[in-house]
């Protein structure tokens, strides 16, 4: 896949992470490096520790081992390059801010503290609400939108703060289909410009399609590495704790649940 | 009707209570617009109640009530936090125990003192016509450090009531603002007291912004109408006070009650239109 030379050979390291709020961690053991570039799926059942495995990325939770390097120096340190979508049912949708507001917010650590928004910033998020086919809508209020709209405000907020590392939880999950294309072709853009996506999802079959690494994560690191080597059964039961099958159609694999066994679980 | 506005301003108090409501009112408004979007109005009448003791005991001392409403105010603040952590009650649980147990302990004081305490009973129901020029200037000060810090911080405060989460990912250090909205929200319940006492300055707090909310979908309007529609409620209530001869605070508060209850009212006429004849 064609990407930017950076200097750096990873984007994100994780070694030896734990963490969690209390004595016992909600994730631990879990080891990864990501190079610049890449677009990596994180799967895993709820519960699973996806979305605290974001947080001690960022540093919102105290790590209890191991450590976080962003372009080789300390991630939390660095929050500013990290870009972080929320699951979009965590916002307050009565709260009175327009589309154009909320993708502005993306801007506030460029502009800094004090300042107002300049003609540069203004332009920034026009570009990212027009990536995100959502100019029409810049002065709506985000209670007026549809689920997949905002979960496209929140991409065009990530656009329009340009990090390096974007973490993504769950963007496509309970979206139409139109919005998930939109999403997806946004991130592998951002990736071939040298980005690093992390998306945490619940939808397997566009892991195998489009995702360059796959995390397998249940409470630890299950198995990391491109989908065709992840995507074996005995990984997929691990991970999920119940059946999965992976079948064959022509070039392509999908990810089936076995009904029967499902059911008992 | 010119004279009917016009009369009471020939009164020194009233001329003194009128600029005061108005400083106190668009400060109320002012965070209030943080208040009712956070959810914050329990905390921010137990921070109130919680004042009552501190001004008590500035009376008995001699000493200037602010700057007991402001000790105890801010100890307040501070201690809801320490509790909730160090006993692992829940946050309103511990705001209930402590409120309760200072706005106690300003009666219980208030009872020990000997005659006449209608000084202090203007603190619990507030009486802005008593507002003194000293006062006047504390006000103002207070109110310009609560409307500068505001300004400034905008974008910051903005986007740590819509989604603290990501400010906190972005780097904001989002425990520092949380103290300084609640700092922020001490002093402008310190300042409203003298106006419309202990009991009532939650009303001045949520009830304007909450109408305003009812009339825009944009935060900078929702704090722009707000400040216009608490500082109407406090001069309405004034010459009601003044034509009526009715408790001052009482009057605001019930002004800004209407204002709210009118709002919502023609605001459902609007949304569901009586049928064509």
């Amino acid at each position: 896949m064609p990407h930017r030379e950076t200097r750096w050979k990873y984007c994100l390291e994780v070694s030896d992470l734990a963490a969690g709020y209390d004595a016992s961690p909600a994730i631990r053991d879990v080891s990864f490096s990501i190079p610049p570039g890449h677009m990596v799926g994180v799967i895993g059942p709820n519960g699973a520790g996806k979305t605290t495995l974001f947080k001690a990325i960022l540093g919102l939770i105290p790590l209890q081992a191991g450590r976080v390097l962003l372009h080789e120096a300390a991630a939390d340190t660095q929050r500013p390059l990290m870009g972080y979508v929320p699951q979009v049912d965590d916002l307050d949708r009565g709260f009175p801010v327009s589309v154009r507001d909320v993708v502005m917010m993306g801007r506030y650590p460029r502009i800094g503290w004090v300042r107002r928004p300049r003609a540069e910033d203004a332009r920034v998020v026009r570009q990212a609400l027009e990536q995100v086919d959502l100019a029409d809508q810049a002065h709506r209020q985000i209670g007026k939108l549809s689920g997949g709209q905002l979960q496209r405000v929140l991409l065009a907020r990530v656009l329009a703060q340009d990090p390096h590392l974007l973490l993504l939880d769950e963007p496509v999950s309970g979206v139409d289909t139109t919005t998930q294309h939109a999403v997806f072709t946004v991130l592998e853009s951002l990736r071939d410009a040298g980005k690093t996506v992390v998306v945490a999802t619940h939808d397997l079959n566009c892991v195998i399609e489009r995702f360059d690494q796959v995390l397998c994560l249940n409470r630890r690191l299950v198995a990391y590495g491109p989908p065709a080597e992840v995507f074996r059964e005995e990984i997929l039961e691990a991970t999920y704790g119940s059946h999965l099958m992976v079948v064959k159609i022509g070039e392509r694999r999908v990810v089936v649940a076995d009904e029967h066994r499902h059911r008992r679980t | 009707m010119t004279d009917f506005v016009a009369e009471p301003l020939q009164f020194a108090f009233m001329q003194r209570a009128l600029l005061g409501g108005i400083l106190v009112g668009t400060i109320c408004a002012v965070i209030g617009t943080y208040v009712v979007l956070r959810g914050l109005a329990f905390i921010g009448d137990a921070l109130a109640h919680a004042a009552f003791p501190g001004v008590v005991i500035a009376y008995m001392l001699k000493a200037n009530i602010y700057l007991g409403a402001a000790i105890f105010t801010l100890a307040t603040a501070i201690g809801i936090g320490f509790i909730a952590r160090r006993a692992r009650t829940s946050y309103d649980t511990t705001i209930g125990i402590l409120f309760a147990g200072a706005f106690a302990l300003g009666i219980l004081l208030m009872s020990t003192i000997q005659g006449y305490t209608a000084d202090l009973f203007s603190f619990l129901f507030g009486n802005i016509l008593g507002i003194a020029t000293e006062d006047l200037a504390v006000v103002g000060v207070l109110a310009a450090i609560v409307v500068l810090v505001v300004a400034f911080c905008y974008k910051e405060l903005l986007i740590l009531s819509f989604d603290p989460i990501v400010a906190e990912a972005m780097g904001y250090p989002v425990q520092l603002l949380n103290y300084l909205l609640l700092s922020l929200m001490a002093l402008t319940i310190v300042v409203s007291i003298q106006a419309v006492g202990v009991v009532l300055v939650v009303a001045l707090l949520v009830t304007p912004s909450a109408t305003a909310r009812l009339l825009t979908e944009r935060f900078i309007r929702m704090m722009a109408l707000g400040v216009a529609l608490s500082v109407l409620a406090i001069v309405v209530g004034l010459y009601l006070s003044f034509y009526l001869n009715v408790a001052s605070g009482a009057a605001v508060v019930l002004v800004s009650t209407s204002l709210f209850f009118v709002t919502l009212g023609s605001r459902r006429l609007r949304r569901h239109p009586a049928p064509p004849l």
